[in-house]
């Protein structure tokens, strides 16, 4: 039962985390904070989904087209739709304030499109939903690649920001714009790359969720709220710390449902986002772009 | 901070839907105006646009297609105002009452689920339309049937469905088939909370033993720990009054990972074409609520023709309370040959009407259909009705479940 829980909790860690670490690029790098977030998933998930039972594209293969596109819709996004409100904002608090308003209408726009071209039906599908057995206990194929893919893509995106150039600029205008800018940073490119970079994992988050998750046009606004909890345990901006916090989340809520109740996940999720935002207000890494 | 921008934004928003969604009011009585609010976005949008919209869409082609519904010695086509209720009960009850007072439209049909339909009664009620909900599962409903005599429960109470189900398992002890052992798990939401009350209840006078009974809330991802202890107690019977995305999500666990009890009953979708195109030959045997006669050539009929208008199959369950409802409202007018609400409502009272549930009255007391199927299996690729047994068309359960092919 143990290992059952362990396994679970840990493949749907890896999920939220997964999910969250884009959302926390785009937070902490570019400064917006991103309502349409789950929306970019869900859309994803549609891409997944039509590519799958149209052309019988493996999700996984899927991959090598929807990531990249999330990265090329998420840099025009920013170009043009963004980048307007970044150049008028006085500071980082209105920047916030304006992105959330713009994002909130985008959220609408997005769905919008969906809703138009799939309905509000559910979607679903599977694909390597088959048995694995591992440390005496059987998991579903599906969601043990999600956990690997969240571990690459955390391993990747951290390796990016501490060990490359570009990803050390990205840090700097996290810390400060302006002072990046002095020193001959492209505060503009590297916002931009931030948040492409961010739609390219939300992207890539959807694709693998689409195979065991059932899903709808409507369904986004969880995503973005689980993903913002994840983002801000973890501390805005820190994919190390948006791998923890969604596997802790990931972890306790199994716990909980094999050991305690299922009915009280939710209830603990939120025990545990507010003792870490009682106890370490700037999250659990605490520091930005890390 | 999202509220706050609701709070703002919503207004805005919900005047520009309105807006749109209007469309200009005819001149006096060339047309027949129905008026619908349901929910086209939100978290009930699969369920409606699963069950009501399209069984609206297809009844008003099909009305007008005919050349529209006889009034007295005209024919009158239908004209749709249509709003969305964002799946927001107080948006549901706004809507509906711009239908009756500004729109003034000549019946409505009702909104997508239990909770809306609850919400939307006392209006209903105060402007004398008939709410014929066929999406709305409540053990209140010969309570309000009494309270507002203008409505209409074609999809029963829970108890009937949990009872079902029960009767079902009783007679499987009796033939030494099962054990006393019985798993439940449910969803903590209206639907969820009906039916779990209505089980447990039915189970324990039966002298089930409930060996896990628990619930989990709505938007629960991952339900592998359910299936894991449930798997681990090993009893011939697993409910789960679910969702769709945690009834797809139980199946799927329960497949991966080799739980395959003798009866495996799951909730709201089982009876969705959805369910057969994801799951294919691993359906059958899965127990649900709902189902149909596959062999009655009105039936069949329907899907077929339910097929061709929306691009869709309707599901097992609902959607054929929605048509019916349609059918009976159809009919109740052609026979009242006026649109007074009052004398509709008195037809619809007494009257009986020729549907695809077949012949349904709603004369008695707590105006819902007697003999709907309440319980269903996948067999050989469809979803058919298992109880009550006495029901014309009924089939007979496969027992046990099949084992879950190989993935």
């Amino acid at each position: 039962m143990f290992t059952n829980a362990f396994l679970s909790g840990l493949t749907m860690g890896g999920t939220y985390a997964l999910v969250a670490m884009g959302l926390t690029l785009q937070y902490g790098v570019s400064r917006i904070m991103n309502l349409a977030y789950g929306e970019f998933v869900i859309a994803a998930c549609f891409a997944a989904l039509i590519l799958f039972t149209s052309m019988g594209i493996s999700p996984l293969l899927a991959l090598l087209v929807v990531a990249p596109a999330g990265f090329a819709v998420s840099w025009l996004i920013y170009r043009i739709l963004l980048t307007p409100l970044v150049r008028r904002a006085p500071n980082r608090g209105a920047l916030e304030v304006d992105s959330i308003l713009a994002t909130f209408g985008m959220l609408f726009i997005v769905q919008g499109i969906m809703l138009a071209l799939f309905g509000g039906d559910y979607s679903s599908y599977s694909y390597f939903n088959t048995p694995v057995e591992l440390l005496g206990t059987t998991i579903a194929a599906n969601r043990l690649i999600v956990l690997a893919v969240a571990l690459a893509v955390a391993l990747a995106a951290w390796s990016f920001l501490m060990h490359t150039r570009s990803g050390t600029a990205m840090r700097a205008v996290a810390v400060d714009p302006v002072a990046a800018g002095l020193v001959a940073i492209d505060v503009r490119w590297a916002a931009a790359a931030a948040f492409a970079l961010g739609g390219a994992i939300a992207a890539t988050g959807g694709v693998l969720v689409s195979m065991f998750l059932t899903f709808n046009a409507n369904i986004g606004v969880v995503f973005t709220m689980k993903a913002l909890i994840v983002v801000i345990m973890g501390g805005v901006g820190n994919i190390a710390g948006a791998l923890a916090a969604g596997l802790i989340l990931g972890l306790a809520e199994s716990f909980v449902a094999t050991y305690v109740d299922p009915g009280l996940t939710i209830a603990v999720t939120y025990a545990i986002f507010l003792a870490v935002l009682l106890l370490r207000p700037n999250g659990l890494f605490g520091a930005r772009a890390r | 901070m999202r509220h706050i921008l609701k709070r703002h934004l919503g207004p805005a928003l919900c005047a520009a839907t309105l807006g749109i969604a209007a469309i200009a009011p005819a001149a006096a009585q060339e047309s027949i105006r129905i008026g619908y609010a349901v929910s086209k976005t939100g978290p009930n949008a699969g369920g409606a646009t699963t069950t009501t919209i399209p069984n609206y869409e297809l009844w008003v082609k099909e009305v007008n297609e005919a050349g529209g519904i006889k009034v007295g010695n005209k024919q009158l086509k239908i004209e749709v105002v249509e709003y969305d209720d964002r799946s927001i009960s107080e948006e549901a009850v706004r809507s509906v009452e711009r239908l009756a007072t500004q729109d003034k439209v000549d019946f409505i049909l009702t909104p997508w689920g239990t909770a809306n339909n609850l919400a939307v009664g006392p209006i209903f009620d105060k402007y004398g339309y008939p709410q014929i909900a066929g999406t709305s599962v409540t053990d209140m409903a010969p309570k309000l049937a009494a309270r507002w005599p203008n409505s209409y429960w074609l999809l029963g109470t829970g108890g009937s469905y949990a009872e079902g189900l029960v009767e079902l398992l009783v007679k499987l002890r009796s033939e030494g088939k099962i054990g006393d052992d019985v798993a439940m798990a449910s969803i903590a939401d209206g639907f969820g909370i009906e039916l779990a009350k209505a089980g447990r209840a039915a189970l324990e006078a039966n002298k089930f033993k409930l060996v896990y009974d628990k619930t989990y809330p709505l938007g629960t991802q991952d339900l592998a720990p359910i299936v894991n202890e449930v798997k681990a107690l090993n009893p011939d019977v697993f409910v789960a009054f679910s969702y769709p995305p945690d009834t797809l999500g139980l199946t799927d666990q329960a497949r991966v990972l080799g739980f395959n009890p003798k009866v495996f009953y799951t909730g709201v979708a089982t009876a969705f074409p959805l369910y057969k195109a994801k799951f294919g030959a691993a359906a059958e045997g899965v127990v649900s609520l709902g189902g149909i006669d596959p062999s009655d050539p009105k039936v069949k009929d329907y899907i077929a023709r339910h097929t061709a208008a929306v691009g869709k199959e309707p599901d097992r369950w609902a959607s054929f309370m929605t048509y019916a409802g349609l059918q009976a409202l159809q009919q109740a007018i052609e026979k009242a040959g006026t649109l007074d609400k009052a004398k509709v409502n008195e037809v619809l009272r007494t009257g009986t009407f020729d549907t695809v549930l077949g012949q349904i009255s709603f004369d008695n007391e707590s105006r819902q259909v007697p003999n709907i199927f309440t319980v269903g299996q996948w067999q050989n690729g469809e979803f058919v009705g298992l109880v009550p047994h006495e029901h014309h068309g009924a089939s007979q359960l496969v027992f046990p479940k099949p084992a879950w092919p190989a993935q």
